[in-house]
């Protein structure tokens, strides 16, 4: 038994969770705009890693990362290493999967805030960037907040797309999840037990708190 | 030199209301008055750029602010105005300094502070500077408000039934402070109110407004004689 595949699962999951409250707390800002032309198409696009399965998903990053791809093939004459099959990879495919638990989050908070706020901001002559990081997103900080744990709880435990887009080892270690599935054919059980109980403990962990900060936010 | 008045020709229709006004509002107080959902509200928004008018024109003297026939919409932040709402609308994340100041932005860091103390101080709650407005009661936040919206040292105030949740007394003295401000202020200043009593103390000028229309303009004495209530 060894809990190196647990910490890699770590280490990628906060790199996707930073990543994905970026570009996710930028979408649901830009999707909050209701006159921003196509945005239930947005809306749907972003979403779709909830439905996909994890197969699709990764089939996808691995058309648009891999060195077919322009992403892909810039990446490497920049790098000089592949996304697909490294680091990177990994934490893309856990990104991606985690991103509409973020936008949906900071969504739910950004509807939340009192027009008034906004519109008072502006009479006060902020423009709109100001309004953005001075009002807007310190309002909806809880939210941001609460999106982040649910996206690192689904970024930690990414099976599917991670395997595809990533393999199953980096630098010969295993994410966590990938690891439950390598000693479950192997037959140890006990391997299996201890990492799944962690894995659920931190997962949960992560949602309750989630829970708690999202009805703190619509309290007020 | 004084300020110039504003001048309001707006034509605005809802599925269910039409607001068709032309007021002046000269330096000094107009009140505006009218039973729920007779427009009073919406005219503020569209003076204040947060409700778009179908047609019309909005100007505070020279300075056009909207003209649908010439294509002008100045944006909210660009009109120098001050928005009293009736909720108040103050930010909870910020101290009772820290909302002063965020009307302070064209001026230096520095300066901020000192001039947002100042201005709390002019209303009575210098002491409030440092908590944030969940601890307020509803005359301070009230006070607050008006500081904030004082901060910006605003060409035109606009009061959207900004005393409306508050018990007599406390009413009275918010109106007491509102008319000590308008020497001061020295600009106009368009006050939505339901109360007879406000605007018979507070209004240099009324306006009556029912189903989007004006009915009745012109001096307190003139417009609210025989009015005890709106709703009667």
């Amino acid at each position: 038994m060894t809990w190196a595949p647990l910490w890699l699962s770590f280490e990628i999951a906060a790199l996707a969770t930073v990543l994905t409250v970026v570009v996710g707390t930028a979408l649901a800002v830009l999707l909050d705009w209701k006159r921003l032309p196509g945005r239930d198409f947005l809306d749907a696009l972003v979403s779709a890693p909830l439905v996909l399965p994890p197969t699709v998903l990764g089939y996808y990053l691995l058309v648009v990362l891999g060195n077919k791809g322009a992403i892909g093939r810039a990446w490497e004459s920049v790098f000089g290493s592949t996304i697909v099959f490294n680091y990177p990879g990994a934490v893309i495919a856990a990104a991606v999967g985690s991103l509409p638990l973020v936008v949906r989050a900071v969504r739910v908070a950004l509807e939340g805030i009192d027009p008034n706020l906004i519109f008072a901001a502006r009479t006060l002559g902020a423009r709109p960037v100001r309004v953005l990081f001075r009002v807007t997103l310190p309002l909806a900080a809880p939210g941001i907040v609460a999106g982040a744990m649910l996206g690192f709880a689904r970024a930690l435990g990414d099976y599917g797309a991670t395997q595809m887009v990533a393999g199953s080892r980096l630098d010969g270690t295993s994410t966590a999840s990938i690891y439950v599935m390598d000693q479950l054919l192997a037959n140890n059980d006990d391997s299996v037990f201890a990492m799944s109980a962690a894995m659920t403990a931190f997962g949960v962990a992560m949602l309750y708190l989630a829970n708690r900060l999202t009805r703190r936010n619509r309290r007020g | 030199m004084a300020e110039p008045a504003l001048e309001v020709r707006i034509r605005l229709a809802r599925a269910d209301f039409t607001l068709d006004v032309e007021l002046t509002c000269p330096k000094g107080i107009t009140c505006i008055m009218g039973p729920s959902g007779s427009g009073k509200s919406t005219i503020l928004g569209a003076v204040a750029g947060l409700a778009s008018p179908d047609g019309g024109r909005i100007a505070l003297g020279d300075d056009v602010w909207f003209d649908r026939d010439r294509g002008v919409a100045v944006p909210t932040h660009d009109r120098c105005l001050a928005y009293v709402f009736q909720n108040l609308a103050l930010f909870p994340h910020m101290t009772a300094l820290g909302n002063v100041e965020f009307a302070m932005h064209g001026l230096d860091k520095a300066a901020r502070r000192p001039r947002a103390l100042k201005l709390l101080e002019r209303v009575g709650v210098g002491y409030l500077a440092h908590r944030r407005p969940r601890t307020f009661s509803g005359g301070e936040a009230q006070r607050v408000a008006l500081a904030r919206a004082l901060a910006r040292s605003p060409r035109l105030v606009l009061l959207d039934e900004p005393f409306s949740a508050l018990d007599r007394e406390l009413r009275a003295q918010l109106t007491a402070l509102v008319r000590s401000l308008v020497p001061e202020l020295g600009v106009p200043i368009v006050h939505v109110t339901h109360s007879v009593a406000e605007a018979r103390q507070l209004g240099d000028q009324i306006v009556r407004v029912e189903k989007g229309r004006i009915v009745a303009r012109g001096a307190p004495a003139e417009v609210l004689a025989n009015l005890t209530s709106l709703d009667e």
